[in-house]
């Protein structure tokens, strides 16, 4: 920043430019493109991106069997009818009980594990990280078999809580990296300073070090709830009992009928996305920061 | 040059401290709840998948449960057409998604890091379908690809194609739908990854690069793409492993048809365990596919240099 200040109000120092001082009027910046190379892409771009978006809306508000390509005479009967007779309603509770849980569970399990590893030097430190970056190469969708042996083993199918376990599981490891790397951006030294004060070492954790990994534990957080929201397979698998299954499961045995009804699809997407796109817009401004401190500095 | 700019700050030791009464046991204590969990639920299925690979393992007919040896190995190389046409899907599948995937997602992100009128509203509205999930993107392209009232119709309303076309069930338009469907949502991944990493280019070297006369072309050949290198190939990486496991898109999208075209190793092994029961035989897949991906990914990352000149 200063450096940058300094070098467009003294002439540059380089010898180069030795005699004619710079033009007095606003050289373009670096990184400033023409207009039109800026507007026309992403113009496109944003078409490709809203018009599926649009086309869920407009089969969710019209009429069935209506061909308009404006939703009008607009309607909620295909809400109404997802919601109380497809079951959407049950499903969303319960997707939003394994989201919240999935997030509570990982963020308090990544933030102890995470804070192990940016604080101390431990004798299997290096082999649990390596094991953190192994379990990225485990696919969840072909370790489906023995995770159902092993709920039913726990009497746990058809409970929310082997989706929650196993949402939780595979969040783990890069939510740990995350937020060991947010608390390593932390001076050890403001630590340090609460326990001369008379802190202990968990009283300094949490008045000193928590309100900084606020960015750090909005990202791990959200992505926990998106995930687990958007997750499908485990739910699939592990809850056979239509009280117990979730959005995505539900919005598959609608698009599996073998007439799809595309206005109660439609209307059971957009359930889907309600939740999903109320957490990006809070967290839209986070993300960008969030990971460019935490993820790729590894 | 600026190179300085960028080495600031110095990374603090942390220093031990020995005074503060802590015992040697917190930092397991700390990450015991992760390691069980892992433990448990990564780590022992995953042994429970090498061990059944070599049973024959199938609880509909228990009668020929047991030891199998190499059996199902034999079989994977030797006896299984789809082995081999799945595993080639799946590569082409992966390797478009992800090159059109990095293009795409490195061009947007390098338009939304200008600045302009109306930036913050750009950027939520590209990045937003990185949000949605692979069923509801499932759900959002068969309302847009249906025969009756999908984006075809409007077409041939206007003179372009023909009337009662779908483009999910003909083998031939089958995978470019499916890979549009998914870049939809895959390259606003890309983008908010790389955006975030552009925020720490110095941009010393920008005005440095101005002074010395150098295109902006040039500019992002030999400052923006170094920098970016190494963010660049972890997440190709990462979402290739990513694309490659996922199947909840193409399960819901097209389900692996029509006639298998869209069928990837992992939609085939989901399809072995869970419909036919085959549990041992889809354990020794998974146990091939698993050995793939890890060579594929030490090859990928031994190529590349990740991490070189530094």
């Amino acid at each position: 920043m200063i450096t940058k200040e300094a070098t467009t109000a003294a002439p540059a120092p380089a010898p180069a430019v030795p005699e004619p001082p710079r033009p007095v009027q606003r050289r373009r910046a670096w990184d400033e493109a023409p207009r039109w190379q800026i507007y026309l892409p992403l113009g496109i771009y944003l078409v490709f991106t809203l018009i599926p978006f649009y086309w869920i809306l407009l089969f969710a508000l019209r009429p069935a069997g209506s061909t308009s390509l404006v939703p009008w005479p607009m309607t909620t009967a295909h809400f109404e009818k997802v919601w109380t007779d497809r079951g959407f309603a049950t499903f969303f509770q319960n997707s939003v009980l394994v989201g919240v849980a999935t997030l509570f569970m990982t963020t308090l399990v990544a933030l102890a594990g995470g804070y192990a590893l940016a604080r101390f030097d431990f004798r299997i430190k290096r082999g649990f990280m390596l094991a953190l970056l192994c379990s990225q190469f485990v696919p969840g969708a072909l370790l489906l078999v023995p995770l159902f042996e092993i709920f039913a083993e726990l009497q746990m199918i058809n409970s929310l809580g082997s989706v929650i376990i196993a949402e939780t599981v595979f969040q783990l490891p890069l939510s740990m990296i995350l937020l060991s790397n947010f608390i390593k951006n932390v001076p050890y030294s403001l630590e340090e300073a609460a326990w001369v004060d008379g802190c202990n070492r968990f009283r300094a954790f949490r008045v000193v070090v928590l309100p900084l990994l606020r960015p750090g534990l909005i990202a791990v957080g959200s992505f926990a709830f998106v995930h687990s929201w958007n997750h499908f397979l485990f739910a699939l698998m592990f809850l056979n009992n239509q009280e117990k299954q979730t959005v995505p499961v539900g919005l598959n045995t609608l698009m599996s009928a073998d007439s799809v009804d595309l206005g109660a699809l439609a209307a059971g997407g957009i359930i889907a996305a309600v939740p999903v796109v109320i957490v990006f817009a809070f967290i839209q401004k986070w993300l960008i920061t969030g990971f460019s401190a935490g993820a790729v500095k590894g | 040059m600026a190179q300085a700019a960028a080495v600031a700050k110095p990374p603090a030791p942390p220093r031990r401290r020995r005074a503060s009464a802590t015992p040697r046991r917190l930092p397991y204590l700390l990450i015991a709840p992760a390691a069980l969990l892992m433990l448990g639920f990564i780590a022992y299925p995953v042994l429970s998948v090498f061990y059944y690979s070599l049973q024959d393992y199938n609880p509909t007919k228990p009668w020929r449960n047991g030891f199998a040896g190499f059996d199902n190995f034999t079989r994977i190389f030797t006896e299984d057409p789809l082995f081999l046409d799945t595993l080639v899907f799946s590569a082409k599948w992966v390797f478009v998604e992800v090159g059109l995937q990095l293009m795409f997602g490195l061009a947007l992100a390098l338009i939304v890091n200008q600045t302009f009128v109306g930036r913050a509203l750009g950027r939520a509205l590209v990045f937003s379908p990185w949000a949605v999930s692979g069923v509801l993107t499932s759900a959002i392209w068969v309302l847009l690809y249906n025969s009756q009232t999908g984006i075809t119709r409007y077409l041939a309303d206007m003179g372009i194609g023909e009337y009662g076309v779908s483009w999910l069930s003909d083998t031939s338009t089958v995978f470019p739908a499916a890979i549009v469907a998914d870049l939809w949502r895959g390259v606003p991944f890309f983008a908010i990854l790389i955006l975030a990493d552009l925020q720490s280019v110095s941009k010393d070297l920008y005005e440095a690069a101005e002074v010395d006369g150098a295109s902006r072309f040039k500019q992002f050949w030999h400052i923006t793409l170094p920098h970016l290198k190494d963010a660049i190939i972890l997440s190709t990486l990462l979402r290739a492993v990513w694309e490659f496991n996922n199947v909840d898109l193409l399960y819901t999208l097209t389900g692996g048809g029509p006639a298998g075209a869209t069928t990837t190793l992992p939609l085939y092994i989901a399809n072995t365990s869970v419909d036919a029961h085959d549990f041992g035989y889809a354990s020794a897949l998974t146990t091939v596919a698993f050995v793939i991906l890890l060579f594929c990914s030490m090859v990928y990352l031994r190529l590349s240099k990740f991490g070189g000149e530094k």
